[in-house]
């Protein structure tokens, strides 16, 4: 392989990261709150589709992002009240989440199968971009890359280094002692699932508006859950999200790297590549019982209902 | 109580708060003075708790007033009762484990306060030794002990400037030894004129340390007393009401042969918190009764599930019943050798909340009736309902859900269906843990029937005069280490409470440092 | 006033009524919807739900979308039952049909009548392999059960279409990704003359039968119901969490991937891409409308099979996306959960204030 090879092998990397980065950035702090939304693939499918159906009615990319962002925070507040509200079992309800969006999306994006839009156009960071293989691995891309490294800076400060963070942890640690001394637990839970609901449209919009830029049925192909594996991945800490979404990326892109190699299988071999990847990792991350007992908030998957208090 | 003040620190105007079928406060009102430290007494589900959580914001009252300073207040959440200057410490504590200690503070200040304060950790340290707390800022909670933990409360409502500083059962979590250091703050801080509102069931710490008492019961007051002018009896009569039976005191027997047999135990904690079993070894004889001492989280809960084998750790050669090897034997396979467990949580391990007492009599009586692999439930209807009437558990029937009996009653029902497996060996955990008086009575009297018909019996409780009742022979634990074990009449709480703080565990290691010398 | 206020004990009332209710406001807001993008909302009820029930033969195919849909809604509503949660159902039904066609494809020539029998077993098999390996992957190294499942049918997906393409593809299929037609000797009997319900559909309504009875009367179904209830209590009483994980996963498996076959060796009779529309995620909705229960679960997959072939000729008679099918599906049980906060809540209706 030459080293051109390698930079674009990169660079795709990075591009095809990058959703997963944004979906996953917002499940992990829904899950630090406590909360397990699984609904991951069906917020991010009704962003790809408003995100696209909105660029493709106004013709501006970035209102398509605006609204799939919008969308999202609204899928995640159907879940939420679910969840939070009526205390409904969390696996099932981000089921339901994930079903439904599947089918909605499929169902108002049937007109505009097939068409096509203008995308976000790269923009190469001046100076950046002219520092040798990094400079075209990560700053010839797009702007939603970049605001995707400036949200990782952000959520790694915000959760490490402010009263914010320790709230969140908090919470999602014990929300009946964070009750008793007072933190408001379901707004702030309320707060985290929203927050993932709009990373997951971001997501889904990046798919639609850059990635491809088009819009097909289905067409996250479980990204959303790859998200849910990445957090685990990454053992609930921000920056390690941003390694995982990267080594996934470059695990779907695949076919690339062995073309350069000169091998040939099948394509619908390689196409598994990124599950079995997936379940790989989760074997290798998961078998320390003890560790990832550590890691995880400890009320993760919990409900909590503040009007019973022992 | 130094100063003779006029206005009243705090003061509660019929409180009333009625939870779906139970009236958890009726029209309650008491007078809290600057600086007096005030017990509230009462049994399990006499209200306590509710009232408490009412003065600090948790709980919203449906009726009643709340005076505090001479003015009426709405405390609405747990924040509006800090920016007052009240203060709780949770009887289970709020803490949060994987955060610092000054972490943990920090959550319970507001901007201002914080601001205020500046350098919080610099804080604690000052406060930490003002009141001689030892506690140190940047340690993470998971690894302090259960007596630190409290004090870490104590210094959140410290650093606060309280003025009402409320302790739901402080005690019940420390040695004897901790409890005269935690009296010592709280007389401390009584000087300096703070409130102090104390929840407890041990009468004679009421004695020792309170000005006035309140009594509750049935979500009432029913009295009120200056504890130093009363015997811990003349206030157990006015908690419990029309004299019920007390326990008498009960004769000690000598046990058999060996039954049941720990050697050379070592376990890491299996848990992120948890506690590692350090050489652990005793034996149990037939027909006694051990006590186990010790401060919650010690390794008790450790402990118990490896001997049940809910640990399913293989430990072959540490654990024998009848010198048969057993420790790699799975929980099942353990039960039917003969052992029977009561463990301390019983709603939800030691009986499924929501199945019937019929099936959660099946729940542990497997082998007799199941045939073939299908169940003869009217058989297992029957033997239930004859265990309802032997126990006198009170429910609606054999149908009724585990969870709509009370604590006492579910109490009954597990332990008459562990005895009723005529064990060899039983494990109890806890047994009387928030059960009312008439209820800890019958399951005394059962343990020690069973006894005397010839089982093995392993008391784990952190209630030391439980102990000092139903035990033959006793011994406690610390941070995974067992003490020697003695014959209770050749003991005495100190030794045992210096026993629960582990000052065997430097005893050994010096004589075997002093054995290498 | 309205409040909401705490049961002290379960409504089984509102356990029994709450899919009803779900089933309603599930109609009422498709009625919303077709309004919405203007179509006539009783054409399109009736279209979704009468339509499929009008005729013989209707119903007949009615039952044939039945048939997997409560295969694989009896193994999932086992597992859940013992909080096993396998998404995974999709996936072994796939590995079914690929495994069982394979068999079936190796029978092409013959007409011996354990053809047949062998066909199913190895569609049986391939589901239960399909099982095993995420549960092997969650005893043994503890991952994450839900997560690992979807992988894996994503995986199953991707499998089955490399096998249409390559190894299984019909050689003289015009280079069409299908297999041959399978021989007679290893299609699934028809139970009647004119519909194409077949044995698959009574092999269905058995099992559902076969686990009610496992989960009521014995001693297995007791341990699995505590596994699920209360796992604490269930590893106090001693009851091996391994021997009921495994027994309840190769179950599930076991039955998907018999669902999957009888789509091969019935209806298809040879092995396609699109084996299923979706059956075995759907099925999760199935076994939650039934209540997790056996035999609530043949109900259930009725109405979920009515909405299916509804789907169909909503597409063909008004021209509606089939995708709303699936909507309606996460819609109903996103209702189902909402209407079950009233099995232990309730509304109070006072005059007093409260503040």
């Amino acid at each position: 392989m030459d080293s051109d090879l390698i930079v674009q092998i990169l660079f795709a990397a990075v591009k095809t990261g990058t959703p997963l980065l944004f979906i996953a950035l917002g499940e992990v702090i829904c899950e630090k709150s406590g909360v397990l939304n699984l609904g991951q693939e069906g917020m991010m499918l009704m962003g790809a589709v408003v995100g696209f159906l909105a660029a493709y009615g106004t013709g501006s990319a970035g209102l398509g992002v605006l609204a799939a962002m919008l969308m999202g925070c609204v899928m995640s507040l159907i879940f939420a009240v679910l969840v939070l509200h009526l205390g409904a079992n969390q696996v099932a309800t981000g089921l339901a989440l994930t079903i439904f969006g599947t089918g909605l999306s499929a169902f108002i994006g049937s007109g505009v199968v097939g068409q096509t839009i203008q995308g976000f156009q790269p923009i190469a960071i001046p100076l950046l971009s002219d520092i040798p293989f990094i400079g075209k691995i990560l700053f010839s891309h797009d702007i939603l890359v970049y605001s995707s490294f400036a949200m990782t800076f952000a959520l790694m400060f915000v959760v490490n280094k402010t009263r914010i963070g320790l709230t969140l942890k908090a919470v999602g640690e014990n929300p009946h002692a964070a009750n008793a001394i007072g933190i408001k637990v379901l707004r702030v839970r309320y707060l985290a699932v929203m927050f993932g609901g709009v990373m997951a449209g971001i997501s889904g919009a990046y798919m639609s508006l850059v990635y491809t830029p088009m819009w097909v049925e289905n067409m996250t192909a479980g990204r959303g859950w790859i998200a849910l594996a990445l957090v685990v991945f990454a053992s609930w800490r921000v920056g390690r999200i941003m390694l995982g979404a990267y080594l996934f990326g470059l695990a779907s892109i695949m076919h690339l790297v062995l073309q350069g190699l000169g091998w040939s299988i099948s394509p619908n071999l390689l196409a598994m590549l990124p599950y079995v990847a997936t379940v790989v990792v989760m074997v290798i991350i998961s078998a320390d019982k003890f560790k990832e007992k550590l890691l995880a908030p400890r009320a993760l998957g919990k409900p909590f209902d503040p009007r019973q208090m022992a | 109580m130094k100063k003779h003040n006029l206005v009243s620190r705090l003061e509660l105007v019929n409180i009333t708060k009625q939870y779906p079928g139970c009236l958890a406060n009726d029209n309650i009102s008491i007078t809290l003075m600057p600086g007096e430290i005030h017990a509230l007494l009462g049994e399990n589900g006499a209200g306590k708790s509710t009232l408490v959580k009412t003065i600090y914001g948790v709980v919203a009252p449906d009726k009643g007033d709340i005076i505090w300073d001479g003015k009426e207040v709405n405390i609405k959440s747990p924040s509006i009762a800090r920016d007052l200057g009240i203060g709780m410490v949770f009887q289970h504590f709020s803490l949060f484990e994987t955060l610092t200690v000054s972490q943990n503070i920090e959550l319970c200040l507001s901007k201002t306060q914080l601001n205020k304060i500046g350098d919080l950790a610099a804080r604690i340290t000052q406060l930490s030794e003002e009141y001689g707390l030892n506690v140190n800022p940047s340690r993470y909670v998971h690894s302090l002990s259960i007596g630190e933990r409290q004090r870490v409360e104590i210094m959140r409502c410290l650093v606060q400037s309280v003025k009402l500083l409320i302790l739901d059962e402080p005690t019940s979590v420390l040695t004897p030894q901790e409890v005269s250091g935690l009296f010592g703050v709280l007389r401390t801080l009584s000087e300096e004129g703070c409130s102090i509102l104390f929840i407890s069931h041990k009468l004679h710490e009421v004695t020792e340390i309170c000005h006035k008492a309140t009594i509750l019961r049935g979500g009432k007051v029913v009295d009120t007393c200056v504890p130093n002018e009363e015997t811990p009896a003349s206030i157990a009569k006015m908690m419990v009401g029309d004299l019920a039976e007390q326990d008498a005191g009960y004769a000690k027997k000598e046990g058999t042969e060996r039954a049941f047999n720990v050697e050379n135990l070592s376990l890491p904690a299996k848990q992120p918190f948890g506690t590692s079993l350090k050489n652990i070894n005793f034996e149990l004889k037939s027909g006694e009764i051990l006590g186990i001492a010790g401060v919650a989280g010690n390794g008790q809960d450790e402990l118990m599930a490896i001997i049940s084998g809910e640990d399913e750790r293989n430990v072959k050669n540490s654990l024998s019943l009848d010198s048969l090897d057993i420790g790699h034997l799975h929980a099942g396979e353990r039960r039917k050798l003969g052992m029977a467990y009561v463990p301390e949580e019983r709603l939800g391990r030691g009986a499924v909340p929501d199945m019937s007492l019929t099936e959660n009599t099946l729940l542990t009586h497997s082998d007799g009736f199941v045939k073939n692999g299908l169940v003869e439930w009217q058989s297992i209807k029957e033997y239930t309902s004859a265990l309802i009437a032997k126990y006198k558990v009170k429910c609606h029937g054999e149908f009724s859900e585990a969870k709509s009996l009370s604590g006492g009653n579910l109490q009954k029902f597990i332990m008459g269906r562990e005895i009723g497996q005529n064990p060899k060996v039983l494990i109890c955990a806890h047994p009387t843990w928030g059960v009312d008086v008439g209820a800890a009575l019958a399951i005394h009297q059962a343990l020690l029937e069973l006894r005397d018909q010839g089982a093995a019996i392993l008391l784990i409780s952190e209630d030391i005069d439980e102990l000092f009742l139903l035990a033959d022979r006793m011994a406690a634990v610390c941070d995974g280490h067992l003490s020697p074990v003695v014959r209770t009449e050749a003991t005495n709480i100190d030794q045992i409470g210096q026993w629960m703080a582990g000052t065997f565990i430097n005893n050994s290691s010096l004589h075997t440092q002093e054995a290498k010398a | 006033m309205i409040r909401i206020q705490a049961r002290t004990e379960p409504s089984s009332l509102m356990k029994v009524a709450s899919p009803l209710l779900a089933i309603t406001l599930t109609l009422i807001f498709g009625c919303i919807l077709f309004s919405a993008i203007g179509k006539s909302p009783s054409q399109a009820l009736h279209v979704l739900l009468i339509a499929p029930l009008a005729d013989s033969y209707n119903i007949g195919e009615m039952f044939v979308k039945m048939g997997p849909l409560l295969l694989c809604a009896v193994g999932l509503s086992l597992c859940y039952r013992a909080n096993m949660w396998n998404i995974g159902a999709e996936g072994q039904l796939l590995a079914g049909a690929l495994g069982g066609s394979a068999m079936a494809l190796y029978f092409i020539d013959s007409e011996s009548a354990f053809a047949l029998p062998i066909t199913l077993l190895a569609g049986v098999a391939s589901g239960m392999i399909w099982a095993a390996i995420p549960t092997f992957l969650k005893l043994r190294f503890n991952s994450n059960l839900i997560l690992t499942t979807i992988m894996f049918n994503y995986i199953a997906l991707y499998l089955l279409i490399w096998a249409v393409h390559g190894p299984l593809r019909d050689p003289q299929g015009f280079g069409f990704p299908e297999s041959a037609m399978f021989a007679d000797s290893t299609l699934l009997p028809t139970l009647f003359e004119s519909s194409r319900i077949h044995l698959g559909v009574a092999f269905s309504i058995v099992s559902a039968f076969i686990a009610w009875f496992i989960l009521s009367k014995s001693h297995l179904g007791f341990q699995i119901r505590v596994f699920g209830s209360d796992e604490p209590a269930a590893r106090y009483a001693g009851f091996s969490s391994k021997k009921l994980s495994w027994f309840v996963m190769l179950f599930a498996g076991a039955l998907a991937g018999l669902a999957g076959v009888s789509e091969t060796t019935g209806p298809i009779g040879q092995l396609v891409p699109n084996v299923s529309p979706g059956y075995g995620y759907s099925a999760i909705i199935v076994a939650y409308l039934g209540r997790l229960h056996p035999l609530g679960a043949i109900l259930a997959a009725v109405f979920m099979a009515v909405l299916y072939m509804g789907g169909d000729l909503a597409q063909i008679e008004m021209g509606i996306p089939v995708a709303v099918v699936s909507m309606f599906q996460g819609v109903l049980l996103f209702f189902l959960l909402a209407c079950d906060f009233f099995i232990n809540n309730r509304l109070a209706f006072s005059n007093q204030a409260t503040n």
